[in-house]
């Protein structure tokens, strides 16, 4: 499925609450109106408020390294240095992936800096998959000056974002297991980097951020459920240890390097991990 | 984990379960899950009787082995990435849980008021009937040793009966298709209840067990057979007319006495044969030379030269040029043998819809086999069949697997525990 549909269908459900006003689209509006409802209704542990706060402040850490990796990128591009462009692309993204469940409540940016090709009309379509495509496909810089202006302005403006975001328990609940799906549903598949097959790269972001999540929500679990916490180190670990084998000096071997015994191997670690990983809405009980 | 600490404990769902039975407070503070409260009604109903199409779970014998076959199955294999006995015995007491509850027609655990964590049954078998649902449980040789190494400490409780089927004459084994830990046998009259019982048991061992294989399979429905004929197979063929079928045959041919081993009593072993057939050259042959492979006729089912589908079957009968009405090299002859080795049969067919590299239909015959001793029982008649059945020409063994299938699990027990 098209990942930015269900961004839509939020919209569609809840059109009520679109009447919060501010000037981002109809999806963010009605994505943070959500988000500002539910952290109005109840009231959490200070040990929880703390979690949030980490994860708001991680967050714009994560911002701050995507602007500047965007930043090099960028330059890169447009200095028409195809190669540097191309070993920039995957370390430059990682941060993104890393705090993808932040970044996604910006409704609008979210698209224009990760879309690939077919999630928008091709008109739209901008940000790192197209450079991705023009600089694998086409093996050229040239004609990619625009784009890579706009996405660095666009990276820029999710960091000014990021900074009002509106972050809840349960962005931290539901954004550990959703960045584990990910890995699931495109990473092990090669569907997110289908030219530069760099997904190894978003694959272990992606289980960086879920492991943020949970270290910073571990002593709530080690209070409510400190099986659940253990058997989750024991299969963070496993998942790394899987993806040992998949390292090289500088990142990761490329998707096209791997078998089906090697993805199977992968996607059966990330399945142990997310299956328990789903149990840790144990820490919004009072 | 500990092992002490993860064997000694009830499991969350069964807590839950205990919770929505006995009221909270109970088990609150104990258990680390103390904040959750089940919000069903009492849902332990072992008390009320058991609805009409329900075959429980609990007994001497496991279900799902002489139980008649149902129209669905799913039969997959495991193997397990722990190296912990104390995770296998949890494992099968949150199965044999999730199975006496799914018998009666339950979910697996009930909902909660934490919406933020994932409901304990998955949901799509909600207000179904139990459909006859049966589970039945087993070990591959692998469970006991793994490349030479006592995993689990239980090496020397492994029978002999229990090792990989010798290659046959004209096997195709493919890897993919072979072995395995576990085996985890789920059959049921409704389709969606079979697989709401096999999806919920993979979820409950993931982390535990990895799948390895996982075939469905298929039979007319009670409904479409009225006259509760014997079922046919896709060669369009009577299958299973000589099965055993009194408590006296089920002694003899396919409940073990534990004297191999005294956990494996009241079971029995499977073997599973993964059998491709040939449809598209199936479809080409003339009806004479199909009655010809089988030995019997097509639409009757009766034995060549014979009347009726259940006929003792004289082999010795001649035709008028001499010639033996069933073929020595037809397959009921080959399979009946000298009559010594019997069987109970309880396969399924399967279509696994298109094989890519041809174009062509994959499907075939999904054949389980009940027995006390695949080598003194499955392994002669295989013999003699992958030697000269005139039917090899439109079949090709393609999956093979043995599993020991202990004794049914009473109240209070676990599948297994016999065992561990």
């Amino acid at each position: 499925m098209n990942k930015f549909t269900k961004v839509a269908s939020i919209s569609l459900l809840i059109p009520g609450l679109l009447l919060a006003g501010c000037n981002t689209t109809e999806q963010s509006q009605a994505e943070e109106a959500k988000k500002t409802e539910e952290s109005k209704t109840a009231t959490y542990s200070e040990e929880l408020e703390k979690a949030v706060d980490s994860y708001r402040q991680y967050g714009l850490e994560q911002t701050d390294l995507f602007v500047e990796g965007t930043t090099a990128f960028v330059e890169a591009v447009k200095a028409g240095n195809l190669e540097k462009a191309k070993e920039l692309y995957p370390t430059a993204r990682m941060p993104f992936e890393r705090v993808e469940p932040i970044a996604e409540s910006f409704g609008d940016l979210d698209p224009k800096i990760d879309a690939r090709e077919g999630d928008v009309p091709e008109e739209e379509w901008t940000g790192y998959h197209r450079l991705e495509k023009i600089h694998w496909e086409e093996n050229t810089t040239e004609g990619t000056a625009e784009y890579a202006d706009q996405l660095l302005n666009d990276v820029k403006s999710l960091r000014a974002k990021i900074e009002l975001a509106d972050v809840a328990p349960q962005t931290l609940v539901t954004g550990a297991v959703d960045l584990l799906n990910e890995v699931s549903a495109s990473k092990i598949t090669g569907e997110e980097e289908r030219y530069s097959h760099t997904d190894l790269y978003d694959f272990a972001a992606n289980v960086d951020g879920s492991k943020k999540i949970v270290d910073l929500l571990s002593p709530i679990l080690e209070e409510k459920d400190p099986e659940l916490l253990d058997t989750l180190e024991q299969r963070f670990a496993d998942v790394y240890t899987a993806l040992e084998d998949y390292k090289t000096e500088n990142g990761y071997v490329s998707y096209t390097d791997l078998t089906e015994e090697d993805t199977q191997k992968l996607s059966k670690v990330i399945d142990a991990l997310a299956e328990p990983l789903s149990q840790i809405g144990v820490v919004l009980e009072g | 984990m500990s092992d002490e600490s993860k064997s000694n404990k009830i499991t969350r769902r069964e807590m839950l379960y205990r919770t929505g039975a006995g009221g909270l407070g109970l088990l609150v503070g104990a258990s680390g899950f103390g904040t959750i409260s089940a919000l069903g009604k009492t849902l332990d109903k072992e008390d009320k009787q058991t609805a009409e199409d329900a075959i429980p779970f609990y007994g001497t014998h496991q279900s799902g082995i002489i139980t008649k076959p149902q129209t669905y199955i799913y039969l997959i294999s495991l193997d397990l990435t722990t190296n912990q006995l104390s995770d296998v015995r949890d494992l099968f007491k949150e199965w044999t849980m999730a199975s006496a509850h799914m018998s009666k027609a339950e979910l697996v655990g009930p909902y909660t008021d934490n919406s933020y964590v994932p409901p304990e049954d998955t949901g799509e078998a909600d207000g179904l009937s139990a459909s006859k649902l049966t589970i039945t449980y087993g070990f591959g040789p692998t469970f006991f040793d793994k490349n030479g190494s006592d995993r689990f400490g239980l090496a020397s409780k492994k029978p002999k009966q229990l090792k990989s089927l010798p290659s046959f004459a004209g096997d195709q084994i493919e890897e993919q298709w072979t072995g395995g830990d576990l085996c985890v046998q789920v059959c049921a009259e409704d389709k969606q209840v079979a697989f709401h019982a096999i999806r919920n048991l993979i979820r409950i061992g993931r982390g535990i067990v990895t799948l390895r294989w996982m075939q469905s399979g298929f039979q007319r429905t009670p409904q479409a057979d009225k006259k509760k004929g014997t079922p046919r197979n896709l060669f369009g063929f009577k299958d299973g007319t000589v099965n055993p079928s009194t408590d006296k045959e089920f002694n003899d041919i396919v409940w073990s006495n534990g004297s191999e081993a005294p956990w494996i009593k009241n079971g029995s072993y499977m073997v599973m044969r993964r059998i491709r057939m040939l449809l598209e050259v199936w479809d080409r042959t003339h009806l004479n030379e199909q009655e010809m492979t089988f030995g019997r006729e097509k639409r009757s089912g009766a034995p060549l030269g014979h009347q009726d589908e259940f006929d003792d079957i004289n082999f010795d009968k001649k035709d008028e040029s001499g010639n033996p009405h069933i073929p020595v090299d037809s397959h009921i002859k080959l399979a009946r043998g000298d009559g010594s080795e019997k069987i109970l049969r309880r396969s399924y067919s399967y279509s696994s819809e298109m094989d890519p590299t041809r174009a062509q239909l994959d499907a075939g015959l999904l054949f389980i086999s009940y027995q006390k001793d695949p080598f003194k029982q499955f392994v002669p008649i295989q013999k003699r069949m992958a030697g000269m059945d005139r039917m090899n020409e439109y079949i090709r063994h393609i999956g093979s697997a043995v599993f020991a299938c202990p004794g049914g699990a009473s109240k209070g027990g676990y599948i297994g525990d016999s065992l561990f």
